[in-house]
Order: structure tokens, then sequence, then C-alpha cells
């Protein structure tokens, strides 16, 4: 099964809520997506790390081969190529990977290569596998690293937690993709809750069975509550404002592997969402 | 020579465009014939790089300057790749800055911006 825990904005609970359900697994793999800020490693410190390099493909062109027919350039959707002076300009960071340039040359001039983006690595915390994706700063798109890292996972029968990049773009449309279940983290503020909306209606276009997951609740309103209720949303477990999972969490500890009180509400909340997703499993079929 | 502006609106006294890649229309200037030729930028509309694209078309119009109030990294590659000059312009009409440039009142464009597809990077 395939857990895959959003937010709309960072800093709501994403890592907190990933690491500690996996943790409570014990036997389980843990993914982090959000590849531009990847953090649930420094909870897990895994061990045993392997380190696997991400690349794309882009174009080179042999200049003597070109007829500067330009149908390249008048090809890319991005304006990653230019013609200028009889000579073929290639943007590498403009370029998305497509190939279709490389397709279209009918002097076959445009070859591909490979330009590293970034990379995968993989260790073990206790029963966790910990997967980390890690894009190189100053690229555009980490697609291809989330890509990998969603692979990785289709071969295991285990318990899977992806902690996905913050928002409702294209990175977190990828990182769900496999999710049999949707845990949204959302914050008790009226910004939480816009950002609560943002990833509502994401895993609603793509039809992905989904609870919600209250942080940081205190007494008195709680408008992310509200809008559970408003919007019929399942509220799966509520996480108080605490001291102590605030002490933990700084201290970057896994709360549920520390104390017996945080074991047993993500203990709870695991089962809620196994619950939940084997009634979606019903329901649909 | 041929001088290329950003401009808002297809005529001479018009605004010189604050947007390089996403300016509506181009001037290109003939100091020699001094005819002007104006032309859509059909870059404006691209989802990405736009910068390159219009510079594609500056290029192609075989134009020997540009004058913008700025550019972006991608695009003055393209540019200098062609040979072209950037100067920068100053407040007023493209034909008040066609005049400073033929005067040379106009200095080079040397900030080059990071370009906004980094958005803030």
């Amino acid at each position: 099964m395939k857990i895959a825990v959003l937010s709309g904005k960072g800093g709501a609970g994403k890592t907190l809520v990933s690491v500690n359900l996996a943790a409570v697994e014990q036997e389980s793999a843990y993914i982090d997506c959000d590849i531009e800020e990847p953090n649930g490693y420094l909870f897990f410190k895994p061990k045993d790390v392997s380190v696997e390099e991400i690349s794309v493909k882009i174009p080179v062109v042999d200049n003597e081969l070109s007829n500067g027919c330009r149908k390249c350039v008048e090809f890319c959707n991005y304006n990653a190529l230019a013609f200028i002076k009889d000579k073929l300009l290639i943007f590498d960071e403009i370029c998305h990977s497509c190939g279709g340039c490389v397709l279209l040359c009918p002097e076959k001039a445009l070859t591909e290569k490979d330009k590293v983006i970034g990379k995968v690595e993989k260790g073990a915390s206790e029963q966790v596998t910990v997967y980390t994706g890690i894009l190189n700063i100053g690229e555009a798109s980490g697609i291809p690293i989330i890509d990998n890292l969603i692979e990785k996972s289709r071969s295991s029968d285990q318990l899977t937690v992806i902690d996905c990049p913050p928002g409702s773009a294209c990175s977190v449309i990828e990182s769900i993709k496999d999710a049999d279940y949707c845990i949204l983290v959302a914050e008790p503020t009226l910004f939480g809750v816009h950002n609560l909306n943002m990833v509502y209606e994401l895993v609603k276009l793509f039809n992905k069975p989904f609870g919600a997951v209250l942080n940081k609740c205190l007494d008195g309103e709680n408008p992310a509550k509200e809008f559970c209720i408003e919007k019929g949303i399942k509220i799966l477990a509520k996480i108080p404002f605490d001291n102590d999972l605030g002490m933990l969490t700084s201290n970057a500890e896994i709360a549920a592997r520390k104390s017996d009180r945080f074991k047993d509400l993500f203990s709870d909340l695991l089962d809620m969402v196994k619950k939940e997703a084997q009634n979606e499993a019903v329901t649909k079929s | 020579m041929k001088i290329a502006i950003p401009i808002e609106e297809k005529n001479i006294e018009t605004n010189v465009c604050p947007s390089f890649g996403r300016t509506p229309y181009f001037l290109i200037y003939n100091t020699d014939t001094k005819e002007s030729e104006f032309i859509d930028n059909s870059a404006a509309e691209s989802s990405g790089g736009a910068g390159i694209k219009a510079a594609q078309i500056i290029v192609d119009k075989e134009a020997d300057v540009l004058l913008t109030p700025r550019l972006g990294s991608n695009a003055a590659d393209t540019l200098k790749a062609a040979e072209i000059e950037i100067y920068k312009t100053k407040s007023g009409s493209a034909k008040d800055n066609i005049d400073a440039f033929i005067a040379g009142e106009l200095s080079v464009l040397k900030e080059i911006h990071a370009g906004f597809h980094g958005q803030g990077r």
C-alpha cells in the first residue's frame, strides 16, 4: 500500500506525519519526493547509503551536419534552440528533454547527451528503507528524479509513505500518481485552509481516496477543521500543538520511536488510513 | 544600419516596452533609408524562453543594434552570438531613443538580469 502525504504549503507537517507513519509500520519504505528541500533523512539518519545519479537527455548539435533548416528551432515549445550565424545555439537549462528536436532533424545533426540533474539516495533506518530525492540547485525541473523514486517503490509490496513536495503543481501530481491513499496535512489557520483547499482540489481531480490530518491543534477555533466539516472531508487525526512533540521534532527525533504517546497517535492514524483505504477499495470494486 | 527597439504600439512616437522578450512589437529602424518597420513579436505568447525567441526574430531581421531598457541572460547570449550591439534606452519615445543613439548619447547595456524563468532564483 502506498500512502502519499501532501500539503499546500511548506511547514504544515508532511514530513512529521510521513516519517512517523513509516516508523510505526516498522518494515516499510519512506520516499522523500520533496526533492528541492528533502528533510526526512534528517530524522531517519539512514545507514549504508547508496547513491544513484539521475540524468536527463539534452540535445547536442554537430554544426557540420546541420543544413540550417531550423525545424528544431520551430518545433521547440520552450524556445531552447536558436539558429544564429549558421550555428545552432542550445540552452540546456530551458530544454525539457522531450527529444523532439533529435527526432525531427532531417540531417541527423542532433544527438543526445546525459546531463546530471540530481541524485537518489537509498539507505536504512532500523527496518525502514529510506529513499531521498535531491535536485541540484539551479535545475528547473526535478520530475525525472520523482519518476525514479516512484519507479523504485513499484517493486515493493511494503507499506510505502511518500513525502510529497509542497503545493499542488506537477511535482506533486507525479508524486501521488501511484498512491492508494492521500493524507492532506493542514494547519489551523486561514492560510492553512487556503492551502488545504489546493491539495483537496488536486486529489479530487485525480480521484484519489483521501483524508485530512489536522496538525498543530489548539483549543478553540480551527478553520481547517471547519473546512473539513463543510466539505465532508474525513478527519483522520488531530495532532496537538504540543511542546514535547515540538521538542523531539526540533531535535530531529522521530517522535513515535521516542515516546509511547506519539507512537500510539501515529499507530492509530496508520490503522485509520489502512481501514479507510480498504473501504475505498471495496466501494470502488 | 538597422536598429531594433521593443515598443508598446506600432508607431515611432510610442513608448519603449520595459520587457524585451514579451514586448508586443518591435520597431526596426533603418538609419540609411530612414524607414520604420513594425513587426509583431510572436515570442510574447511563449510559455517560456521568450527572450531567446525574440532575439531570434531580431537576428533574422538583420538588426545591427538593439536599444532596450533591460535584457535577460538567454536573450543576451543569443544576441551576442549574432554580434548585435546592445544599448540601454533612457526615458522618452522610441524616436527619442533612436535620435539619442545616433547622437551617441546612449550607453552600452551592462546589467544583464538572470531572466524571470527562475522566478527569483
